[in-house]
C-alpha cells in the first residue's frame, strides 16, 4: 500500500465522478493533440513536397491554384504553356534546374504526370520493383497507386481523360501504358502519382485528335504547338527570387508563383480553423479542470474524517495532501494516454478518408514532437485543479474531528 | 507512563483551560470524566501530540512531547498511540483489512498482512476481512476500529466515548474488550466519557474530572 495504490482506490471509490472527469479531460486533451498532430503533418507534408522548388511557372491565373496543382497535385492547373518557352526558360542564367510537368489524364483517380526523370530524382525516390520508364508509353507507379490498383511491372493500363475524382472521363483505349516499375513509398506527393515521359502525354492526345489524312506539314505544326502544363524551377542563386518572377510575370504570357509565399498565405487561411479547434480544446480543458477541482474539493469535504484519521494514525501532513495530488495525477495520466490514443485514432481515420480521396498523406501512427505539450498540459490542469484541495488536506484540522458534537 | 504537570491550553482571545495534574503508570487505566465541551477531546488531542499546550509539561508513553519536532511527533504517534474515535472513520473505499493496512501506510511502513490477520482473528473479525465497513453491523464496525488502534501494539490507547451509542450489553462487551486488549499489549488505557456505566465497569481506574466548560471549548496551538 503506497500513495499511488491508495489514491487509485480512493479515485475509483467514486466511479461516476471519476468517469466524468476522465471523459472531460480526455476530450480536451484529444482535441488539442488532434490539432497538433494534423498541423504538424500537414506542415511537414507541404515542406517535403516543396523542398527545393523555388518557383512554379504555369499559365496565368491564380498563383495559389498553380501551386496546389503543380506541387501538391490537389487542384486543377490554370492551363498549359508553350513548350518552346519552357525550353527557353531552362536556358535562363538564373535557372539551375527545370522540371516540366504535363497533366491531363488519370489512372483510377491518380494523376498521370508526364515529366522527365529529374522529377523522381528531385524527391530522392527509389524503386521498389522494376525500372524507370525508358520510352514513351512506359510508366512508373507511386506506392499508393500500386497498392490501390494492384498493377505490377509488365502489366498494361489505359489512362482516362481528366484529372480524376469524378471518373467520368473518356478512356484512351487505343494508347495503353505499360508499367515498368513501382516506386517505394517516399511519404511525398509521388506516392499518389503515375509518372511517365512527357512524350507519352503528347502521344495519347495526338492519337486522340489524329486523323488518317494528316501530312507532314500538319505533324510539323503539331510539333511546333507542343505544350506542357507547368514547370518546377530551382534557382541558381537565391537572388533570383527578386527578379525572376517579375521577368516571367511581366515579360511573358506565363505566370510565376513562389510556393513558400502561397503556402504561407494558405496556412494563414487554414490557421483560423486550427485556432478555433485549439480554442475548443482549451475550453474543454478549462471545464475539465473545474470539474476535477470540484470533485477533489468535495472529496476532501467528504473524506475529511478519513484524512484526519490518517493524521491520527501518524501520517505527516504532506502525505495527506499528497494523496489528493496523486488522485489528480492518476486522472491526468489516464486522460493523457486515452487522449493521445483517441487523437491518433481520429487522425488515422481522417488520414484514411483523405487517402481514399487521393489527397494529402496523413498517418495517425506517427509521434509528433509537439505532442510533448499534451502531458505537460494534462499535468498542469491536474496540478491546478488539485492544488487547493491538496492544500486543504495538508492543513486539515484534526481537532475538529475529535469534537464530535 | 503518562504524566502531566501544570498543563493548560488557551483559546486565542478565549478562556484559559487548566487541567489537573495526573500520573498514570504504564498499563494503568485513566478515565476522563466531564460533560460535553469540558475539554475531554482537547486533553486527548494533547496526549496524542496533535495539540501543543500553552504551558505545562506532558509526558506520554515515557516521551516528553515538547522535545519532539512535528515530523518526529507524527512518527511517535504512529508508533505509540492507538486511537479509537467516537465516530469510527472507517473508509468505505477500502476493505476491512485494508482499513487496518492504512495504519502502516500512515506510518510509512511495509504492510504486515500477518499482523492484520492476527489482530482481526483475535477480535473475531476474520470472516469480515474482505468486506467493506458499510456492510458491517455497528458492533462489528467498532471492533474493526479497535483492531486498527491495537494493530501496532501501542503503548497508549485513547478511546473517545466508546460506549456513547451502545445499549448496556454492547457497552459492557466493548469495555471488556478494550480492557482485555490493552492488558494484552500492556498499554495504558485512557477513556474519555460522560457515561456512568464506564465508571461502574472500571472501578479501580484513576479518574481525571474535568470542570464544566465556561462556554466555548478552548483550543491551543495546533501541532
Amino acid at each position: 500500500m503506497n500513495l499511488f495504490s491508495l489514491s487509485w482506490r480512493y479515485l475509483w471509490s467514486r466511479p461516476l465522478a471519476t468517469g466524468l472527469n476522465l471523459l472531460l479531460l480526455t476530450l480536451g486533451l484529444a482535441t488539442v493533440a488532434f490539432v497538433l498532430i494534423v498541423q504538424d503533418q500537414i506542415d511537414r507534408a507541404f515542406e517535403r513536397d516543396l523542398a527545393g522548388i523555388d518557383v512554379v511557372v504555369g499559365a496565368k491565373g491564380s498563383p495559389m491554384q498553380l501551386i496546389l496543382a503543380g506541387v501538391f497535385h490537389l487542384d486543377v492547373p490554370p492551363g498549359n504553356i508553350p513548350l518552346a518557352e519552357v525550353q527557353q526558360l531552362a536556358q535562363h542564367p538564373q535557372v539551375a534546374q527545370l522540371i516540366p510537368l504535363s497533366l491531363g489524364d488519370n489512372l483510377a483517380g491518380f494523376r498521370i504526370v508526364g515529366t522527365t526523370v529529374d522529377y523522381p530524382a528531385h524527391y530522392g525516390a527509389t524503386l521498389a520493383q522494376g525500372v524507370l520508364w525508358q520510352a514513351p508509353m512506359e510508366a512508373v507507379l507511386g506506392a499508393q497507386v500500386a497498392q490501390q490498383t494492384g498493377l505490377r511491372p509488365g502489366q498494361a493500363f489505359v489512362g482516362a481523360h481528366g484529372l480524376g475524382g469524378g471518373g467520368g472521363g473518356a478512356e484512351h483505349g487505343d494508347t495503353p501504358y505499360t508499367v515498368t516499375g513501382l516506386m517505394a513509398p517516399c511519404g511525398c506527393v509521388l506516392d499518389r502519382l503515375v509518372l511517365t515521359a512527357t512524350e507519352s502525354v503528347w502521344k495519347v492526345h495526338d492519337d486522340m485528335h489524329a486523323t488518317e489524312d494528316m501530312d507532314e506539314a500538319d505533324r510539323a505544326a503539331i510539333e511546333a504547338d507542343r505544350e506542357v502544363t507547368l514547370a518546377l524551377i530551382r534557382y541558381r542563386t537565391p537572388l533570383a527570387a527578386v527578379s525572376f518572377p517579375r521577368f516571367i510575370n511581366d515579360g511573358t504570357s506565363m505566370q510565376a508563383a513562389a510556393p513558400a509565399l502561397e503556402i504561407t498565405r494558405l496556412m494563414s487561411l487554414v490557421g483560423v480553423g486550427t485556432r478555433v479547434f485549439q480554442g475548443l480544446g482549451v475550453v474543454l480543458l478549462g471545464v475539465a479542470a473545474l470539474s476535477v477541482f470540484i470533485a477533489l474539493w468535495s472529496a476532501v469535504r467528504e473524506r475529511r474524517a478519513d484524512l484526519a484519521m490518517l493524521r491520527m494514525l501518524g501520517a505527516p501532513p504532506w502525505k495527506v495532501g499528497g494523496l489528493l495530488l496523486c488522485e489528480a495525477l492518476w486522472l491526468a495520466t489516464l486522460a493523457c494516454v486515452l487522449g493521445l490514443l483517441a487523437a491518433h485514432g481520429l487522425v488515422a481515420v481522417v488520414g484514411d478518408m483523405l487517402m481514399a480521396g487521393q489527397s494529402l498523406a496523413i498517418t495517425g501512427w506517427q509521434w509528433v514532437h509537439t505532442e510533448v505539450w499534451v502531458p505537460v498540459l494534462a499535468l498542469g490542469v491536474a496540478l491546478l485543479a488539485a492544488g487547493l484541495p491538496a492544500l486543504g488536506a495538508y492543513r486539515l484540522d484534526v481537532l475538529q474531528l475529535l469534537n464530535t458534537r | 507512563m503518562i504524566r502531566t504537570r501544570g498543563l493548560c491550553v488557551v483559546h486565542p482571545g478565549g478562556p484559559r483551560l487548566a487541567f489537573a495534574d495526573v500520573t498514570v503508570a504504564q498499563g494503568g487505566r485513566l478515565l476522563l470524566r466531564g460533560a460535553s465541551g469540558s475539554g475531554k477531546s482537547t486533553w486527548l488531542a494533547l496526549a496524542a501530540g496533535l495539540l501543543t499546550p500553552a504551558a505545562g509539561d506532558l509526558v506520554v508513553a515515557d516521551q516528553a512531547l515538547d522535545q519532539l519536532a512535528p515530523p518526529a511527533r507524527d512518527a511517535w504517534r504512529a508508533r505509540c498511540i492507538g486511537f479509537l474515535p467516537q465516530r469510527l472513520h472507517l473508509s468505505d473505499a477500502l476493505t476491512v483489512a485494508d482499513n487496518l493496512a492504512l495504519a502502516y501506510f500512515a506510518a510509512g511502513q511495509a504492510v504486515d498482512r500477518d499482523a492484520i490477520q492476527r489482530t482481526l482473528t483475535a477480535l473475531g473479525l476474520r470472516d469480515v476481512a474482505a468486506r467493506r465497513p458499510s456492510q458491517l453491523s455497528g458492533g462489528q464496525a467498532q471492533r474493526v476500529a479497535l483492531a486498527r488502534a491495537l494493530l501496532r501494539r501501542p503503548l497508549v490507547i485513547l478511546a473517545d466515548e466508546p460506549t456513547a451509542s451502545l445499549d448496556d450489553g454492547a457497552a459492557a462487551q466493548a469495555l471488556a474488550l478494550l480492557q482485555d486488549s490493552s492488558r494484552d499489549c500492556g498499554a495504558t488505557l485512557v477513556i474519555a466519557t460522560h457515561d456512568a456505566r464506564v465508571m461502574q465497569a472500571l472501578p479501580q481506574a484513576q479518574v481525571l474530572a474535568l470542570p464544566v466548560a465556561p462556554g466555548r471549548e478552548p483550543v491551543g496551538r495546533r501541532a
